[in-house]
Parts: structure tokens; C-alpha cells; sequence
């Protein structure tokens, strides 16, 4: 600090910049800013810790393989079963479901909020996808199974579904995601340079060609990222499947019956009566460990493709 | 035109027609959208609007769907968004000052702590009521399925949402500002909490009420802290059991009807009071990012 002043003999003294004294209290705020940026920190190894520790114990009475090959799912049963596959098929059914629905929609969607609306129009458009986005899971479970299974598709599509199916509970969970795909999709769309669009106008190419050819090849990553990110939501998402598809677990890919995915089956069996330290309060930790890997997996994959697409055009 | 008719064809109208097809196809794609959102909310509405009035804002839950009520579960959402806001504007903001004012960029460890958020951004709700389950109601804190335990567990999953957005508040401020003030001797410090903190506040605000709107619909979180299914008393403190408007609707929807009580009206007039909530708060919001939105 003081070398900044008192500089060789002869030379004229520089100003000195530098503070007159150390602020302590300036330290004991960044101090503060630190530990309170930690907490972000300690959530994730909190949550890896809480999700180990019983997962191991739950792996010491129930083997890991018996976990992940078995083909029957009745924890609260005694003795109980713990295959976990009924849990994963009713996951990735319901979970493709949602994605047939909020792909093809989500990116049409972004397309045209990015392409084809004027400003003024999609500055009205977008605010009303975002209140979809919005809107709570519960909301979209308690639609599905009152509205949306018994008058749409009992009523009007004449399709044999139980009351509980996984069917409606994908078909809404697509919309749940879509605003979050086509969100994603058209920030993407719309960071590809005008010049490569006017470049191919240039060339004679017609709208739909640079839609198509042009921007959406050159957003690819985005939108790979986007797609990604809505699935990792739809896998993780508890209340739209537990209200509409039921309680019930099925190793069948048939939609039109109950299942249970991996998180709902966390929503239906966890709840605050569970005991400590028993084989049910233990499979909530063990199913969440394999629901949090899945979901980190892919939210790396997105969080990968989303950093390729920004490096390329900014 | 004409010189260059020979180089670029005008389309043909096979091809216009295409044009004009694909820009229908898009715009189905984001109509149906809104055609969904305006079905569901004309379904609710029609379900729970007869059911929605004074009696049922002033009156516990009851197994007689006649003379059942919300007054619980509405006051449990309102502590826990308490406790939410009391836990993640602090946090939230510190956080997000400490990144963007502090943190070198070129560190490992910095670079690891916004991996970090982006991740937890992304971590499923049920997770965190795990964490929440594990931590904080049972193992080292074993607070119980309380008001407290309830709302860290919601403000530790809408914490990457105000941190995020509050780090796009700050970066908005522009370093000439910064500068300016730390050339008229004003510590770094000083500089953050009169210069860059008041010019950022609109965007923070919205940030937060946005984490709020959707900490108050997260249902499977408090499922699994354990609230309670049926309340008839208001929280009393930090300590006190509760139940919340996620947890009523989704108790009404899954509790079994009879002939006498049907509890699906009530589960909707519960929600539309919700999102009466939420339309409330994401207006405060849009209110704030117009009549303060500043340009540098």
C-alpha cells in the first residue's frame, strides 16, 4: 500500500490511489456475501449427503441389483418387492408422452414467435405462454383428472382409458413443458445473426427455407438444449402424474392405465407419518437418488449445449 | 424487376402455398397453447366459482363439503411465504452481489458455484422436500413439519431463481456508475449500497415476486416435509403445524365423493383463489418492470 506513494528520491511522488487504511468493515461484508453464497453450495451437498446416506443403508437390506432389475414394485407390502422398473417404465411412458406433445408444439411455437410474429405480436403472445409456465402443477393434475380424461378423452374421443392414466397426465405434463421448450428454443433462434438470414434471402430463399434450413440448423444446440431441459422437468415432475395417472405402480407401457413414475411414487408414499429409519422411509431416499442422477444427467447435457450455442454467435 | 427475372424466380404458387401452410401449422402450434390455458381456466372457474365466497375464505376444512372452508390453508401459504421472503431476499441478493461484484470470473471456484446454481435451478421440487425431509424436520435440526421447516424448504428451491435474476439487475447497472462513484473515494462497499443497489432494486423485486409465484404453488415439497392434510387452526408462529392452498386442493381432489359431499368444487374454488394469488403478484410485478424499468 505505501510503495504506491513514496516512490525514488527525486522523482515526483505519484497520487496515492490506494485507501488510507485497511476497512475492516468492508472486509466483514465480503465475508458475509461469501458465506451467504455458500448456502447455495451446501444445498447441493445436502441434498447428496441426505440422498447417500439412507440410499446406502436402503442398498445394506435391499440389493442394489434386486433395485434396478426387478420387475414388481410393492415397498409398503410385507415382505415388500423393490424393482424399481415399474417406477422407470412409468416414468420414461409418461415422460415420452409429454415430449410427442411439447416438441413438435414447443418448437412451432418458438419458430414462430422467432421468425414470423412482428414485435407487437409477440410481445402479446409471449406474456400468455410464460402465464402457462406459471401455472401450478396441481392446477394441471386437478385438469387432467376432471376435465381432460373423463369429457375429452372419454367423452369425445371415445378412447377406453381408466379414470387414472398415464395418457392424460402426459398429454398435460407436454403442455406444462412446452413453455419452457419453446422459451428456450426461440432465445436461441433469435441470437443466430441477421446475416446468415439475409444472406439466404439474398440467395433467393423463401421464408420457410430460412426458417428451416437456416436458423433452425445454426440453433441447433439451443434447441437440443431446450428439448433437454423440458425433459428433465417432465421427468421430476410429481403432482400432474400423481393426480391423473394414480397411485397405483404398472411394468406395462400401456397408457391407458394407472402408473406411477419415480417421483410421484415419492409424493404418494412420503409423508410426515413415515418412520425414521424404516424400509419405507428409506425407499423415498433411494428412489430420489436415482430421480436426482437422471435429472442432474441430463441438466449437465443441456447446461453443455446451451454454453456451445452462446460461444458460437456472441 | 425485370432484369433479374431470369436469376430469382418469383415463388410459385405451389410454393406460396406451402409458405402460407407451415406459417398456419406455427401458429396452431402457439394457439393451441392458449387455447388449453383458456379451457382450463374456464373449467375451474366453472367448477368452484359457486363455492367461492365469503364463508369459504372465513371457514376451516370440514368433512361436510357444505360447510367447508380455506381459512387454513390460506394462512399457511401466507406464513410460509413469510418465511420464503424473510430466507431468499437476503440470500438471494448477497449471492448475487458477491458474483457479479466480487467474484473473479477466472476462478475455478466461482466458475463451480454458478455450474452449481444453474444445476439446482434444475434439481426436481420433490427433491428438495427430500432435503427439506432429511435436514430440517427430522436429522440434525428435527424442527418437525413446521411453518419454518415449510418455508426454507420452498426458499431453498426458488433461491437460484432470485439469485439469478438479481444478478441480471446488478449486471444491468452500467460499470460507469460503479466507476464514477469509486473515483470520488467512495469504497467498493459504499459504491454497491448507494450507487448500484437503489439503481437495481425494480429488477431484484420482480425477481423475487416471480420466485414467490412459484414457490406458492409447489405442492409436492410440503407433501413430502409432511404438512398437514387437515388443519382446522392458523399457524401461531414459526413452530406451528400447517397445511397450504397446494396441499387443501390436492387433499379435496384425491379424498373419495359421495352422494352428500363433493369435495372436487371445493378443491377448485381453492385453486381459483391461488391463482387470484398468482394474478396478483406477477401484476405487482409487470407494474414494477414498467414504471421503474430504467434506461442507461
Amino acid at each position: 500500500m505505501e510503495a504506491a506513494g513514496v516512490s525514488a528520491a527525486g522523482e515526483r511522488a505519484a497520487p496515492r490511489l490506494g485507501a488510507a487504511r485497511r476497512r475492516y468493515g468492508e472486509d466483514v461484508i465480503k465475508g458475509l456475501l461469501i458465506l451467504a453464497t455458500l448456502i447455495s453450495l451446501l444445498t447441493t451437498t445436502g441434498i447428496v449427503i441426505a440422498l447417500l446416506r439412507e440410499t446406502i443403508d436402503f442398498f445394506g437390506t435391499i440389493g442394489i441389483w434386486e433395485f434396478l432389475s426387478g420387475k414388481k414394485w410393492t415397498p409398503l407390502f410385507n415382505p415388500g418387492s423393490f424393482g424399481v422398473r415399474p417406477l422407470v417404465v412409468g416414468t420414461f411412458l409418461t415422460t415420452a408422452i409429454a415430449l410427442c406433445v411439447a416438441a413438435p408444439l414447443g418448437l412451432g411455437a418458438a419458430v414462430f414467435l422467432s421468425e414470423y410474429a412482428r414485435p407487437r405480436v409477440r410481445k402479446t403472445l409471449k406474456p400468455i405462454l410464460e402465464t402457462l409456465a406459471g401455472v401450478p402443477t396441481i392446477v394441471f393434475g386437478y385438469f387432467a383428472l376432471t376435465f381432460f380424461t373423463p369429457t375429452v378423452l372419454q367423452d369425445l374421443l371415445h378412447l377406453k382409458v381408466s379414470i387414472f392414466n398415464a395418457l392424460a397426465a402426459g398429454i398435460i405434463m407436454g403442455f406444462m413443458i412446452l413453455p419452457t421448450i419453446a422459451s428456450v428454443a426461440q432465445d436461441a433462434m433469435s441470437a443466430v445473426p441477421q446475416s446468415l438470414r439475409e444472406g439466404a434471402y439474398g440467395l433467393g430463399a423463401s421464408k420457410f427455407h430460412v426458417s428451416m434450413r437456416v436458423v433452425f440448423p445454426a440453433a441447433l444446440s439451443g434447441i437440443v438444449a431446450a428439448v433437454v431441459l423440458g425433459v428433465s422437468r417432465a421427468v421430476g415432475e410429481t403432482m400432474i402424474v400423481l393426480v391423473a395417472a394414480g397411485s397405483s405402480a404398472s411394468n406395462t407401457l400401456d397408457p391407458r392405465g394407472a402408473h406411477l413414475s419415480l417421483a410421484s411414487f415419492i409424493g404418494s408414499t412420503a409423508g410426515g407419518d413415515t418412520p425414521t429409519g424404516s424400509i419405507e422411509y428409506k425407499t423415498i431416499f433411494a428412489v430420489g437418488m436415482l430421480l436426482f442422477v437422471i435429472t442432474l444427467l441430463m441438466n449437465l447435457v443441456a447446461i453443455r449445449f446451451v454454453r456451445k450455442y452462446r460461444q458460437v454467435y456472441e | 424487376m425485370s432484369t433479374h427475372g431470369g436469376v430469382i424466380a418469383p415463388p410459385s404458387s405451389k410454393q406460396r402455398f406451402k409458405d402460407v401452410s407451415f406459417r398456419l401449422a406455427l401458429l396452431f402450434c402457439l394457439g393451441i397453447s392458449i387455447v388449453l390455458l383458456g379451457v382450463l381456466i374456464y373449467d375451474v372457474a366453472a367448477d368452484g366459482l359457486s363455492h367461492l365466497n365469503w364463508h369459504f375464505i372465513s371457514n376451516f376444512s370440514s368433512i361436510d363439503a357444505g360447510k367447508a372452508g380455506a381459512k387454513s390453508a390460506i394462512w399457511g401459504t401466507i406464513w410460509l411465504m413469510g418465511v420464503c421472503t424473510a430466507f431468499i431476499v437476503p440470500v438471494g441478493v448477497a449471492t448475487a452481489i458477491y458474483l457479479e461484484e466480487y467474484a473473479d470470473n477466472t476462478r475455478w471456484w466461482n466458475r463451480l458455484i454458478e455450474t452449481n446454481i444453474q444445476n439446482l435451478a434444475s434439481v426436481p421440487s420433490v427433491v428438495y422436500g427430500i432435503l427439506g425431509l432429511a435436514f430440517l424436520v427430522r436429522g440434525p435440526l428435527s424442527l418437525g413439519p413446521v411453518v419454518l421447516a415449510g418455508g426454507l424448504t420452498l426458499g431453498l428451491l426458488v433461491l437460484p431463481v432470485v439469485i439469478i435474476a438479481s444478478r441480471e439487475a446488478i449486471r444491468a447497472v452500467p460499470p460507469s456508475i460503479r466507476e464514477g462513484s469509486l473515483a470520488l473515494g467512495a469504497t467498493q462497499w459504499q459504491t454497491i449500497r448507494r450507487q448500484v443497489l437503489p439503481a437495481s432494486i425494480p429488477g431484484i423485486a420482480t425477481g423475487v415476486i416471480l420466485a414467490l409465484s412459484r414457490a406458492i404453488g409447489e405442492t409436492a415439497p410440503l407433501i413430502v416435509v409432511g404438512a398437514a392434510t387437515v388443519a382446522a387452526f392458523n399457524p401461531d408462529g414459526l413452530g406451528s403445524r400447517f397445511t397450504a392452498l397446494p396441499i387443501q386442493i390436492f387433499n379435496w381432489i384425491s379424498r373419495a365423493s359421495n352422494d352428500i359431499n363433493d369435495y372436487r368444487p371445493l378443491a377448485a374454488a381453492a385453486i381459483l383463489i391461488l391463482l387470484i394469488m398468482l394474478l396478483l403478484m406477477n401484476s405487482v410485478a409487470i407494474w414494477l418492470r414498467n414504471r421503474y424499468e430504467q434506461k442507461w
